[in-house]
């Protein structure tokens, strides 16, 4: 059920599998088992290899035995940091965002200090992860603590302990937005200075860990020409050009492969100590190795996500007009930089104005060094944020109007007759249909009965309160057009590579650059392919994930395999055309202005003489009889840049019921129409939508990273990190409006983030209305029955930020049994 | 921290842990015979030792359920099952549902309702699924939620598959009456009654 807004107008795109609920190539391997994740991988020679990982945030190794563990059986060597300190490097960041930014050294192994619990300190080989694993309980550490900081505000206040005492300051980096001064809007100070309506509120984004199924896994091969790294990486391709800098090793001599993988969610999009370690081991030893983390490593090592205290100031007139938007963030990066871990807020900063018509915009982000796990992308990296913010102070905005907040959106949002609109940020959003949206999703929600009813419920003090959440999001992705990386001081481009190969039999190789791990590309890009070519859907094979294969990318996140990548591979398959185009003429004895080309096969016009791509590609094998000064191939290659972003939108509505005797919030119902341009595939797109729901709708209500005040991760097993289980989560509602991108020739968008991006706040705006009578006008995420319970008991404010733990293997708190047990 | 698994931390490094036993089972059809070291779970039996690398491990606090198979027809976390506690019994993972080329219905069922994305909690949720209407051959939306709270996905927000597994439940209960489903019988013996009387949808 989707309603089409602008009818396709463009000639060029077929239509015959786009738009297709083809059912997955991939599926076949992995509903029968028949699966590689990197763990699977047995080479002949291969050790494993183990970490042991420090227990305490910031300290000193004064001392560091091996000799116990070196002498156990079947382990064939121990590594400290001072072994490895002059071959490890540092682990890169390639995102400085600023030119003074301060970036401290980050070592794969600890050399004599250690920064967040966690972080690794010795290494095991041995002929069996159960040997790694037994002689990791005979290394023998001692460790001096050093004073630690672990929540922001105390780090930026004179005097805190520093992480790196040698950066001087616990501050990464400022970074400011000011469309002032960018020349893109007015001055918010003026806005600020004769509002006639000023809101403020702090928001907290809690830390969240992406929590990707498949723990990481790494195999590395010494014994090649090559090295050959297996990974359950998000970016292969990344990764080898980021192992090479990092570790000098001559870049074509590393193969990576990231062969099935688990997911990601920008969990996967780094290059990790734990792959440095096994390459580094494996070198030493010149045979292969494998290192495969437990859960419990991967929750207090891999990168976590969030993080972020925002203050947020909106300015409006008494009719509900926006005039101005101030942001004062505060970005947790943990004890040191990932791969983009100072950019991820940055991410955000042309987001928060979202799809409203502010006239003045200020973003400023400050980003701070803690004793805990590093931060990095998560689903959305920036933009879930950024949303949040936005749709809640909307929220805070209507209820200080006493508007609806519908309508107070639906006054300052962009029409869809102002498209092209470029915003306060200086961001062009190419089209888009917000009214449309809004309109499909109330009348699936039925909101003015739900409003009716939670008047009802008020009215008569009913004991479930109702709410209803509204988010009307936009978001940026498609990762990127490469000057803008350029203008942000991002240290790559953002363009993507294909191939198309014809075979001599007709059947064709899709070569991508986009690694999937999940998201379907195998059949999105068949279907794509298909219609392009005029090649059945079957005899389409897409290569990806292996750098000798596939030997160009920029790999998959930020929503953008299909608004990039495969874009790559459409233009990689019209140069297969226009290559044939000489040869079908040769071969049908007419001019190349004469044929015609639909569905796979030349026709000379007004004749039924024609060649298929098939044919051609037969004829261009024996490569009997080509054209003069014509090469015998029709393969092809593309790099694409993007000129634009992809702006996906939607409006997601939650209704949710509170028990305001116990806290605990139930969702009643939620409706998501998303506007992702021309679909694909609709039953992968709707998948896409379904995770990122539940990942959105998880932040709001159930997941927190929790350190305590040693820095020790609390919710470090899957019963204290609350992952929703099916039993958690409702049944979910959607539908789509379409309004095609005007920035690439199949009109599509990006998913891959959008559910995630608009739950949060649709949820988050449903549990404060249905409380908002009592007086509350905001609770912290996760909105945990506890959390609700206190707002509704007004004791919310007085308490410290720091929340409990989750509900399993942990969460007994020592400081309050009786609230745990009660 | 360092621990692997609770099952290995348990154990100290001493020499018992060369120590084997000796352990009978059938996993998929096939017999095998094999001394392990007594602390060796399941999961790790199967996929070091036997090659059946089909399941995998997700966790190491039995919360994700990936790792799931069958124990004599029922659904077990095998990384809470030592292998030699499988001694003498019958495992069944993923790799031993299709039958001569046909996929099980719930294999069927998660293909064609998009019930997986990235695949890795697949095998797991596949196995809890068909033990689940085992146990309970038409369950409502509730009911499937509920029956796989112990199978974490991060993909999919569980929507398809709780619609695969309603889907399968209609595909194992019209084919239960006919007794033309293999693997409902192979897998779960004792289950094939209540499954072919429970046919109604």
């Amino acid at each position: 059920m989707t309603a089409t807004i602008d009818a396709p107008d463009t000639p060029d795109v077929p239509t015959a599998e786009i738009g297709k609920a083809r059912r997955r190539k991939e599926d076949a391997r992995l509903i029968t088992g028949r699966t590689r994740w990197t763990d699977n991988i047995q080479l002949p020679g291969m050790m494993h290899m183990a970490i042991l990982r420090s227990p305490v945030a910031h300290a000193k190794i004064t001392n560091l035995d091996t000799t116990a563990a070196r002498a156990l059986p079947g382990v064939h060597a121990v590594y400290t940091g001072a072994d490895l300190a002059d071959e490890q490097g540092s682990l890169p960041c390639a995102w400085p965002i600023t030119a003074d930014m301060k970036a401290p050294q980050h070592p794969s192994l600890a050399v004599d200090t250690v920064r967040f619990a966690g972080e690794a300190v010795a290494v095991v080989v041995a002929r069996s992860a159960y040997a790694a694993a037994d002689a990791l309980e005979a290394i023998d550490v001692d460790y001096e603590d050093l004073p630690l900081v672990l929540d922001m505000e105390s780090a930026l206040a004179d005097g805190s302990p520093l992480v790196h005492p040698d950066l001087g300051t616990n501050r990464n980096a400022v970074w400011v937005f000011d469309s002032g001064e960018a020349g893109t809007g007015d001055n918010v100070d003026d806005a600020i200075g004769g509002a006639e309506v000023t809101v403020t509120r702090r928001f907290r984004q809690q830390r969240l860990i992406p929590a990707f199924m498949e723990p990481r896994s790494v195999v590395v091969d010494p014994t090649g020409e090559q090295f050959t790294v297996w990974s359950a990486t998000q970016i292969p391709h990344v990764l080898r050009v980021m192992m090479a800098l990092t570790l000098g090793i001559p870049e074509h001599k590393l193969r990576v492969i990231a062969p099935d993988v688990g997911g990601g969610f920008g969990g996967k999009l780094q290059l990790t100590p734990e792959e440095v370690l096994t390459f580094l081991v494996a070198r030493r030893m010149g045979r292969p190795v494998k290192y495969t983390e437990s859960r419990s490593e991967s929750l207090v090592s891999a990168h976590h996500g969030r993080d972020q205290i925002q203050d947020i100031t909106i300015t409006a007139t008494r009719d509900g007009a926006v005039t101005g938007l101030k942001v004062d963030l505060m970005a947790d990066m943990g004890a040191y930089l990932g791969l983009v871990t100072p950019g991820v807020p940055i991410l955000g900063a042309f987001m928060y104005n979202s799809i409203y018509k502010f006239p003045a915009y200020r973003f400023t982000c400050t980003n701070v060094f803690t004793n805990k796990t590093i931060t990095d992308a998560y689903r959305g990296a920036g933009r879930p944020e950024a949303t949040f913010a936005i749709e809640r102070i909307m929220d805070e905005l209507a209820a200080e109007l006493g508007m609806d907040p519908m309508e107070l959106r639906r006054k300052n949002w962009i029409k869809h007759e102002e498209f092209p609109f470029t915003t306060v940020c200086g961001l062009t959003y190419d089209s888009g249909n917000y009214e449309a949206a809004t309109e499909r999703a109330m009348e699936l929600l039925g909101y003015d009965a739900l409003r009716m009813e939670q008047k009802q419920r008020r009215e008569r003090g009913d004991t479930v309160q109702l709410g209803i959440g509204i988010s009307t999001y936009t978001e940026m992705c498609g990762l990127a057009p490469s000057r803008v990386l350029g203008s942000l001081s991002y240290g790559a481009g953002g363009w993507e590579h294909a191939a198309v190969r014809m075979l001599p039999t007709g059947k064709v190789e899709v070569v991508t650059g986009s690694s999937p791990h999940g998201q379907g590309h195998e059949t999105a890009w068949s279907q794509i392919i298909s219609d392009r070519l005029g090649v059945p859907f079957e005899d389409i094979e897409v290569i990806h994930g292996d750098t000798q294969t596939s030997h160009k990318g920029l790999d998959t996140y930020g929503s953008r395999s299909l608004s990039v990548g495969a874009i790559a591979a459409v233009k990689a398959a019209d140069k297969v055309i226009e290559k044939a185009r000489p040869i079908a003429a040769h071969m049908l004895e007419c001019g190349e202005d004469d044929l015609e080309w639909d569905a796979g096969t030349f026709t000379v016009r007004g004749t039924s003489n024609s060649k298929s791509i098939q044919d051609i590609a037969l004829a261009v094998f024996a490569a009997h009889d080509l054209p003069d000064g014509v090469e015998p191939n029709l393969d092809s290659e593309a790099t694409y840049d993007p000129e634009n972003f992809s702006f996906p939108h939607g409006t997601h509505l939650c209704a949710a019921e509170v028990d305001t005797e116990t806290g605990e919030v139930k969702l009643r119902s939620y409706i998501a129409v998303d506007d992702v341009g021309v679909v694909v595939n609709p039953m992968i797109v709707d998948g896409q939508v379904h995770g990122g729901l539940a990942q959105g709708i998880a932040q709001a209500l159930f997941e927190e990273a929790v350190h305590d005040e040693t820095g020790t991760l609390v919710t470090g097993t899957l019963a204290d990190y609350l992952v929703p289980s099916a039993s958690d989560l409702p049944a979910f509602t959607l539908d789509r409006t379409e309004s095609r991108a005007t920035s690439n020739p199949l009109g599509v968008k990006g998913v891959g983030e959008a559910g995630t991006i608009a739950s949060t706040p649709a949820v988050v705006n449903a549990v404060v209305d249905a409380v908002r009578q009592f007086g509350i006008v905001d609770i912290e995420m996760p909105c945990s029955p506890r959390r609700v319970w206190r707002a509704l008991q007004g004791v919310a404010d007085a308490e410290p930020t720091a929340p409990g733990p989750g509900g399993g293997l942990g969460s007994i708190d020592a400081n309050e049994p009786q609230e745990e047990v009660q | 921290m360092s621990d692997r698994s609770p099952a290995v931390a348990a154990q100290p490094c001493a020499r018992e842990v060369r120590s084997v036993v000796a352990i009978r089972m059938t996993v998929d059809g096939t017999q095998y015979d094999d001394d392990v070291e007594p602390r060796m779970l399941l999961v790790h039996y199967l996929r070091e030792r036997l090659g059946k690398v089909g399941t995998v491990v997700g966790c190491d606090t039995s919360n994700c359920g990936a790792c799931t198979v069958h124990l004599d027809g029922h659904s077990v976390k095998s990384c809470s099952v030592l292998a030699v506690q499988a001694d003498g019994h019958e495992v069944t993972t993923v790799e031993g549902l299709a039958k001569d080329g046909a996929l099980h219905p719930m294999q069927q069922a998660f293909h064609e309702n998009h019930a997986l994305q990235c695949g890795f909690c697949t095998p797991g949720m596949i196995m809890q699924a068909i033990d689940l209407l085992n146990e309970n051959p038409n369950p409502d939306e509730r009911a499937v939620r509920e029956g796989l709270e112990g199978n974490l996905c991060r993909c999919t927000g569980y929507q398809n598959i709780v619609q695969a597994v309603l889907d399968a439940a209609g595909r194992m209960t019209g084919r239960a009456e006919s007794d033309v489903e293999p693997t409902a019988e192979a897998v779960s013996p004792r289950h094939a009654a209540p499954v072919a009387g429970g046919a109604g949808g």
